[in-house]
């Protein structure tokens, strides 16, 4: 399906319909939303109620007792987290977080402001969890659970990428984003998941990885790397893969492994590695950092990633590095030690090279790839031709994850301003914690709802627009492989010319090597600047 | 719908009160049976619902981090809006609490040709809202004058410096004034709004009539229908004091007054005016942001089912070999 031209997707009616938001049904429309998961994904974890669905056929095969499922665990989780009970009852509909959310903004749809999207759900909470919906019914804004009301539910969760940026608005803090998580559980439980997610779970638990990638797939993969990087460096990198006694285990996002622009950042991890000498390994069973199982239930995440301290222990290493990846980071900083902890086969971190202790992550012993590498070259041990990327001007974009789930903001700049000379700051509303979202993250980064994806991505990739004609940026870098894929896509469409990179990769291109022969392209093969002749 | 159905239930309030009290006499169940009952409702009913929050666990530490986190000593950490310590979370709750800085963040998005989308800094619903709050907090306390005896000297210093700008006798309070514009503002922009009006339910005009008509009645008895002060305060000291009288002296308005107030305790546990104590216990703003450095304890935390190195083995232990990987059984 071919995308309308982006003056006419910009063309955005902002203005709600006349009907109220509970008489006016949700159009489900191609371009929105995403292919039905796979009855063999949900087998193969277990999921609960398994078919095979389509989200445009009337029927969704609901399983008889689908109203019940979804109350009681409507009620269950009401009880278990604090978070979604308080953020159900205490709106006070003051609207300020309404556009707030890329979607609205870049749709126009009401339903995609954060309040209305809670609503959706709060509606169905005050019928069956509050005395005065049971008894005021619809003036006390509750709603009957109907199938329209579930599908409703259903379009408008998978179009939340659980960014978190109206929480930040919010005079209660009510995160929109962990209303969208509990939803999703509650549609899990009626095997309502999307294919770009259920998939990948079922890839991650089987493989280790979302893509699927076997064992020795992963170590050709390497072995590609090493190649192309021996013929831009002269010099051979030779990882490690399940290795036992390895001091630190090294865990990054798959799609580094698979995807360009992605791949260029591994490969620039690889140099980084090599010329430290740092004794580490890779996993191929746990090859995969990000979490698809937390865009699935609070229950698949944690089986997902179990695999990662499993790993730890077994090869016996002393801490986990963990590369660039945004709701990666997420789950590791805010989930991990709850779900693992305490790590107490780990030990405190301490980087080989400078000695510093990882004073923020003593007790869940990972440590950030951007924290890792900062602190080498604060610590003067890089040697950094930063005119290697002399023909970037670069800009930034956090993801939303690192900045409003951990406050990662200065780490990656660091290293940008000591990589290369051009480097400029989006407006001040668009980036650190008021980042915008890429567009597509918490799995909707399929092709089957590429328009939405467009449109969630309008805010992020105008911003981009802005530094591209205002300070000629041509490469916009990030630390998350999802934005990697996601960005290429939308400022493609939005900002034609515009490149995306990872942090590591321009530190890859930038990082003067012993021994290393001179070089003449950058990871990519392309010719350094002042070497085009060559 | 909403605003309509909210907007006769107050004039519905308002007109029981007027027939009960002047066509049937019952002062002593509007100034005495309701205004108890309506106070014990909104105690237990507070407590209730706080219980019922605070029974519920917070399994995961989810503050929304807005600035800087802590991460070496040369990169200097935002310590209010991305606290590590309980020092710093208390001093982000106060200042949420007492100032909304959540909502003075606040931006507005604009689409102009281009296409171009610009977000301007916004301070109008967070200067509404806190004059609202803020007015609405010292005219509770103006009150307490009524419920002891002698009363306070901060009360009067209170009541001194409201009625600063004295315009004529009785003492004008601006608090009044700002307290009337403020709900009128918060009602306007609801209707005004297209996208807040869209959202708005009736649970949201109710509570601002409500309290938009407390607040006419007590400033139309204040300064035009003039009650008898002496008398209400008899009538508030023995309600204070559990022997209460029935002064035949306060006019009605005082009643419809008192019994619009009776509603709003009454209704307060059961609706989002309940963000009052809500706030506190929000976790993505009153926890540290320490999750590495601190473990956090999910009361319910349970072993779940993982894919076991073994069971990967065992799958893929040929390619592995094949491909030199180590396995751990040949
Ligand atoms: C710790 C105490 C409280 C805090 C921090 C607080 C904070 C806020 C904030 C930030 C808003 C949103 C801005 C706005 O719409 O004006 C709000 C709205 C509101 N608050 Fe409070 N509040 C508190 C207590 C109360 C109390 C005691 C009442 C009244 C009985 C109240 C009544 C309202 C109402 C009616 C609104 C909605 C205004 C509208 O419809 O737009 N609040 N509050
Ligand atoms: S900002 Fe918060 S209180 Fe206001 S409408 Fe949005 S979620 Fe509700
Ligand atoms: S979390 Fe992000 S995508 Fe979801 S409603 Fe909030 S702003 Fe929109």
């Amino acid at each position: 399906m071919a995308n309308p031209k982006p003056e006419e997707l910009a063309r955005i009616e902002y203005k709600p319909p006349k009907t109220g938001w509970m008489d006016t049904p949700a159009e489900i429309r191609k371009g929105m939303f995403c292919h039905a998961g796979k009855s063999k994904s949900l087998e193969y974890v277990g999921l609960p109620n398994p078919r095979q669905w389509t989200v445009m056929e009337e029927d969704w095969k609901l399983p008889e007792n689908w109203q019940e499922i979804f109350i009681e665990g409507l009620r269950e989780r009401v009880n278990k987290f604090r978070s979604f009970r308080l953020f159900l009852d205490i709106c006070v509909r003051c609207g300020a977080c309404a556009d707030k959310c890329h979607f609205y903004i870049g749709g126009g749809d009401p339903k995609n402001m954060p309040v209305l999207r809670a609503e959706l759900l709060r509606s169905v909470y005050r019928k069956y969890c509050t005395t005065s919906g049971k008894i005021m019914g619809k003036i006390a804004g509750a709603r009957e659970l109907t199938v329209d009301v579930l599908k409703e539910i259903w379009y408008y969760a998978y179009q939340c990428t659980e960014c978190r940026r109206c929480s930040l608005f919010c005079p209660y803090g009510i995160d929109t984003a962990e209303i969208t998580i509990l939803a999703r559980e509650l549609l899990n439980l009626l095997g309502l998941n999307i294919d770009w997610i259920a998939g990948p779970v079922a890839n991650c638990y089987r493989t280790g990885n979302h893509l699927g990638l076997q064992p020795h797939t992963i170590k050709d993969t390497f072995d590609m790397f090493a190649d192309d990087l021996e013929t831009f460096t002269g010099i051979r990198v030779n990882p490690t893969f399940n290795r036992k006694g390895a001091e630190i285990l090294v865990v990054v996002p798959s799609g580094d492994f698979f995807a360009d622009p992605g791949t260029y950042t591994t490969m620039g991890e690889l140099l980084l590695f090599h010329e430290l000498g740092l004794d580490y390994t890779w996993s191929t069973y746990a090859s995969e950092g990000g979490d698809f199982g937390f865009f699935t239930s609070n229950e698949m995440a944690k089986r997902l990633h179990s695999k990662i301290y499993a790993e730890a222990k077994r090869l016996k290493v002393k801490w986990i590095l963990g590369g660039e990846c945004g709701h990666m980071w997420r789950v590791w900083h805010q989930y991990h030690n709850t779900w693992f902890g305490p790590m107490d086969f780990l030990e405190e971190p301490v980087s080989p090279i400078t000695g510093t202790k990882f004073e923020n992550a003593k007790s869940n012993k990972t440590v950030h790839i951007c924290e890792f590498t900062s602190d080498l070259i604060k610590n003067g041990k890089l040697n950094l031709d930063k005119s290697r990327n002399d023909d970037l001007v670069v800009t930034f974009h956090d993801s939303c994850n690192t900045s409003r789930g951990m406050g990662f903001l200065e780490e990656p700049r660091y290293i940008i301003n000591n990589v290369c000379n051009k480097f400029y700051e989006m407006p001040p509303n668009t980036i650190r914690e008021q980042t915008f979202c890429c567009g597509s993250g918490s799995g909707l980064n399929a092709s089957e709802n590429m328009e939405i994806r467009l449109r969630g991505g309008l805010p992020r990739a105008n911003a981009v627009k802005h530094v591209v004609q205002k300070y000629g940026v041509n490469m916009l870098s990030c630390i998350c492989a999802i934005d990697r894929a996601a960005l290429t896509a939308s400022v493609d469409y939005w900002v034609p010319g515009t490149r995306v990179t990872g942090v590591h990769e321009m530190v890859g291109n930038a990082l003067v090597m012993k021994g290393e022969k001179k070089r003449t392209t950058n990871l990519r093969g392309d010719p350094l600047p002042g070497m085009e002749g060559e | 719908m909403g605003l309509i159905f909210s907007f006769f239930t107050v004039v519905a309030l308002g007109v029981i009160v007027f027939i009960g009290v002047k066509a049937a006499d019952m002062r002593y169940l509007f100034g005495v049976i309701i205004p108890y009952a309506a106070f014990f409702a909104f105690l237990i009913g507070i407590i209730y619902r706080i219980l019922q929050w605070a029974r519920v666990p917070v399994p995961f530490r989810i503050p929304t981090t807005a600035g800087q986190g802590k991460s070496f000593p040369w990169i200097k950490q935002n310590t209010i809006d991305n606290p590590f310590t309980s020092i710093g979370v208390i001093i982000r709750m106060t200042l949420e609490v007492l100032l909304f800085r959540s909502l003075f963040r606040n931006t507005r998005a604009e689409l102009r040709d281009g296409p171009k989308l610009s977000y301007g800094s916004t301070k109008w619903l967070w200067l509404g809202g806190l004059a609202f709050h803020y007015a609405f907090l010292i005219i509770l306390i103006r009150h307490l004058r009524f419920f002891l005896e002698p009363v306070p000297l901060p009360i009067e210093i209170v009541e001194a410096l409201d009625g600063f700008f004295q315009v004529g006798a009785p003492v004008l309070y601006i608090t009044n004034l700002i307290f009337l514009g403020a709900v009128t503002f918060l009602f306007l922009r609801r209707v005004v709004i297209p996208q807040v009006r869209y959202i708005s339910l009736a649970a949201d005009y109710f509570p601002l009539f409500l309290i938009g008509a407390i607040g006419v009645t007590g400033v139309l008895m204040r300064y035009f229908l003039k009650t008898d002060v002496v008398g209400i305060k008899e009538l508030t000291m023995g309600l204070i004091t559990f022997s209460p009288v029935i002064p035949q002296t306060i006019g009605t308005i005082f009643y419809i007054h008192l019994f619009l107030v009776s509603a709003l305790f009454a209704y307060f546990p059961m609706s989002k005016l309940m963000h009052m104590a809500g706030v506190f216990l929000s976790p993505t703003r009153n926890l540290a942001n320490n999750n590495r450095a601190v473990m956090h304890v999910n009361p319910w935390n349970y072993p779940v089912k993982a894919h076991t190195y073994d069971e990967y083995e065992d799958e893929f232990r040929n390619v592995m070999k094949e491909a030199g990987l180590p396995v751990e059984k040949e």
